[in-house]
């Protein structure tokens, strides 16, 4: 079966994102003041091979855990569908 | 003693080891091209500054599965020296031979000046010709220098004496002033727990020799070279 994944990675809550602050401050600046708060991450689609459902999300969270996200800054999250191979 | 500086596509800063190591510090060295699954009979490992891999995902984050960081793993983990500047040291943290993460520098900029940094333990085979305290002029230059831990690391580092460089005026003193990347608690370089591997932002090997603006940058070789002969 073939999948395809949406995996987001941005920084914990915890650390300080100056990129987010700096275009935060930036969209005021134009006048949006319905900004309130943002955060910036990365977005990554990636197209995999899988047997299972299952199986697919186990190799995303291994993927996630060894490469695509430094656990001591960042945390992630992701979508999965099942796409027409 | 015999080095050697690890070449990894992107690195910038492996000829300025080079000469650093040979032509200053008078130690035999050569280059391991990062394909290598094994290293040198060497005691001492550099690995340089650059942009490896172009910075991509995370600096240091590619590099860091590179065939020769399993040796380089190993070499550390028997106890040899280790030293990472600048890409060098986001590697080492990305390949978890030392603790934290690099940030964005607070700025957003690119920082490229020459800092100050003070010596915070001279107990280690690369900080004995300091004396605790003195300071020493050695530029930086990158984008992604804030180092950041949370505070439970952050304390264990203090606690076991890791913290080896911070940021600082000529004097000694601290303040965000002198801090050119908004690094946490103004951290320039750290050590593992066995002070076996050394991680730093600033560039020792461009501040080795009087013609590039300062030569205190030598005296962390020297330093190398007298605990490790």
């Amino acid at each position: 079966m073939q999948f395809k994944a949406r995996i987001h990675t941005s920084l914990k809550k915890s650390v300080l994102d100056p990129q987010g602050q700096t275009t935060l401050h930036a969209l005021g600046s134009m006048g949006f003041k319905e900004a309130k708060s943002l955060r910036i991450g990365k977005y990554f689609e990636l197209v995999l091979e899988s047997e299972t459902r299952a199986k697919a999300e186990e190799c995303i969270h291994a993927m996630c855990d060894k490469l695509l996200h430094n656990p001591v800054i960042e945390e992630y999250s992701f979508e999965i569908q099942e796409t027409p191979s | 003693m015999k080095a050697a500086v690890v070449v990894f596509p992107g690195s910038n800063c492996d000829t300025d080891c080079f000469h650093a190591l040979k032509d200053v510090a008078k130690v035999p060295v050569e280059y391991v091209w990062h394909k290598e699954r094994t290293l040198p009979k060497v005691d001492l490992v550099v690995i340089p500054g650059g942009f490896s891999y172009g910075d991509y995902l995370r600096t240091g984050a590619i590099a860091r599965f590179s065939p020769v960081m399993e040796s380089v793993i190993q070499h550390a983990q028997s106890g040899r020296a280790v030293i990472g500047i600048c890409n060098g040291f986001q590697i080492l943290l990305e390949a978890g031979l030392l603790p934290g993460a690099m940030l964005r520098n607070k700025s957003l900029e690119f920082v490229c000046k020459h800092t100050w940094i003070r010596t915070e333990e001279n107990l280690t085979i690369f900080t004995g010709k300091m004396d605790p305290g003195e300071t020493l002029c050695v530029p930086v230059a990158h984008g992604e220098g804030n180092y950041y831990c949370d505070e439970d690391t952050l304390k264990s580092l203090h606690d076991h004496s890791q913290v080896v460089f911070r940021y600082s005026s000529e004097a000694g003193k601290l303040g965000e002033e002198f801090n050119p990347n908004g690094s946490k608690d103004h951290i320039a370089g750290i050590v593992n727990k066995k002070k076996n591997v050394l991680g730093m932002m600033p560039h020792p090997e461009r501040s080795s020799e009087d013609i590039l603006g300062s030569s205190d940058g030598r005296k962390i070789f020297e330093s190398i070279l007298t605990a490790l002969e």
